[in-house]
């Protein structure tokens, strides 16, 4: 499993393997956003937070047809369903792959932005606190989606369309924890339901998206 | 005699062919007798004014969109657990019907909103929790559409159709979490005092009544269409490979 | 007969057109793809027994 994990990361650095890719739509995603509302700090600092969800979000999805597809295509998925290694271990290596190279990232990266975004300065902490904490959980889900159209031609779309909603409730409570640290509020019972959606989607979502898998495989 | 055995396509088709014309009448009639009766014979409500009339198509639709996607998950875990072809199919069947009446309670809920409330869409818990919803029955109806293999298409919809309960239902809290709302409590619960008042409650029965039933006539309908449609498939199948041996 | 809808009335009016042709739309949809689906068949299985 952690050969699994080192090589889906080899595979991602690799020259067009669309690591930067996600981090640098973020980036854009963020800078962009100014332009549209304009640059009055306080509309900034309000919206920040919602806003750098929102892109790592998108961001988080855009590189998710990438988890399964490679391995599909080349024929190695199949395989890795008749190694000894459980179908179930493979979904959650594989989303630990993406986290590695999209969350973790993304996570890391927010900080700055925020600096763009004239995030509140009490916000950084819980802005760095809520996405750690959070982007495992769009992984997660994410990787039960990308299982779902795995042998789909044009299947990226479809991906976004069913993974979006499924993003609401992280999405809420990672802004809302977010924004209420911003503005000197508690913000420990956002966070905790999203420890929860973490937690709970790590114990569901690696056994949902093996069953997927397997019909997929059939 | 068991249930099951209407999970038998052809059962299924034979036994729903003398009451579907009963249940669509049954429906129309309820239908009409409830809306008239709310439209014309009710008294207008002392804050609301004649608009609490759109409570005839709000609520019943309101409840059919939930009701059909928890039919939906029901007949998705019973293909999921004993692989009846029928049951599948009901699920699929019912998802255009549920995306008409999330629809209708969407419209009526703006159209209510801008007297009422003073804008046609606020961020309110419900409404919100009702686009979510529709979302959802546009990813599952997405999804059936996507995939050529009719039970791979049915597994993947039935996990589809668990899982987004699952977080249909987060959301629902999450959005409560989000946002206090301007939207009213239950208007039928057990509780009287939070009740609407008797005159209005007995129209609405019947257009519950009918919104059930008409649900339950375009099921049946939709589910015979997809029974045909995958006896089509097989006959053609059938026809390619013997027209490939001989 | 019309009853007096006061100043509301285009809300309520409104709901209900909207509502009434969204449930004709459905049922209409589904009453063609129902009948189509159903001449198809017989088509279909009147080659094979033929």
């Amino acid at each position: 499993m952690k050969a699994l994990v080192l090589r889906d990361l080899r595979l991602a650095v690799r020259a067009g393997g669309g690591f930067g890719l996600g981090l640098a739509f973020f980036l854009i995603v963020v800078v962009l956003v100014p332009f549209g509302v304009g640059p009055e700090a306080d509309i900034l600092r309000r919206i920040a937070p919602g806003i750098l969800w929102v892109a790592a979000l998108l961001a988080a999805l855009l590189s998710l047809d990438r988890i399964f597809a490679l391995d599909f295509e080349d024929g190695s998925l199949p395989l890795l369903a008749t190694s000894p290694l459980p179908l179930e271990a493979v979904a959650l290596a594989k989303a630990a792959a993406h986290w590695v190279t999209t969350g973790l990232p993304l996570t890391l990266v927010a900080v700055p932005l925020g600096v763009l975004l004239n995030l509140a300065p009490e916000a950084y902490a819980w802005l760095l606190a809520a996405l750690a904490l959070g982007t495992p959980a769009l992984s997660l889900i994410g990787t039960f989606g990308a299982a779902l159209t795995v042998g789909l031609r044009r299947g990226g779309l479809l991906l976004s369309l069913l993974v979006l909603p499924l993003y609401v409730p992280t999405l809420i409570f990672g802004a809302e924890a977010v924004r209420r640290g911003g503005e000197g509020l508690a913000a420990t019972v956002p966070m905790l339901m999203l420890g929860g959606i973490t937690a709970g989607t790590l114990a569901v979502m690696p056994f949902a998206a093996a069953l997927v898998l397997r019909i997929n495989l059939r | 005699m068991s249930i099951w055995e209407y999970a038998n396509p052809k059962k299924f088709v034979e036994s729903t062919t003398p009451i579907l014309p009963w249940l669509f009448a049954l429906a129309g009639l309820s239908l009409v007798v409830g809306l008239v009766w709310g439209f014309f014979f009710t008294p207008d409500d002392f804050r609301q004014g004649s608009t609490v009339k759109i409570i005839y198509l709000h609520v019943p639709s309101a409840l059919m969109a939930i009701n059909a996607w928890l039919m939906m998950l029901v007949t998705s875990l019973i293909w999921l657990v004993r692989r009846h072809h029928v049951s599948a199919l009901a699920a699929k069947a019912a998802a255009p019907v549920g995306i008409t009446m999330t629809l209708i309670a969407l419209a009526t809920g703006a159209i209510w909103g801008q007297p009422m409330w003073g804008t046609y869409w606020a961020w309110d818990p419900r409404l919100t929790s009702f686009l979510i919803l529709f979302l959802f029955y546009l990813g599952y109806v997405a999804l059936w559409e996507a995939i050529s293999d009719p039970d791979t298409a049915a597994d993947l919809t039935s996990v589809l159709c668990i899982v987004g309960s699952v977080f249909a239902l987060l959301s629902r809290y999450a959005v409560n979490f989000w946002n206090q709302g301007l939207h009213q409590g239950a208007s039928l619960s057990l509780d009287k005092e939070e009740n609407v008042a008797d005159v209005f409650y007995q129209p609405l029965l019947v257009c519950i009544a009918g919104f059930v039933l008409l649900f339950l006539a375009l099921v049946v309908l939709r589910t015979r269409t997809e029974i045909r449609l995958r006896r089509i498939r097989a006959l053609e199948m059938r026809a390619r490979r013997t027209g490939v041996s001989a | 007969m019309m009853p007096d809808l006061g100043k509301y009335a285009d809300a309520v009016l409104g709901a209900y057109a909207a509502s009434i042709v969204l449930l004709v739309l459905i049922v209409w949809l589904s009453w063609r793809k129902a009948v189509s689906v159903r001449k198809r068949l017989a088509e279909v299985e009147g080659r094979t027994d033929g």
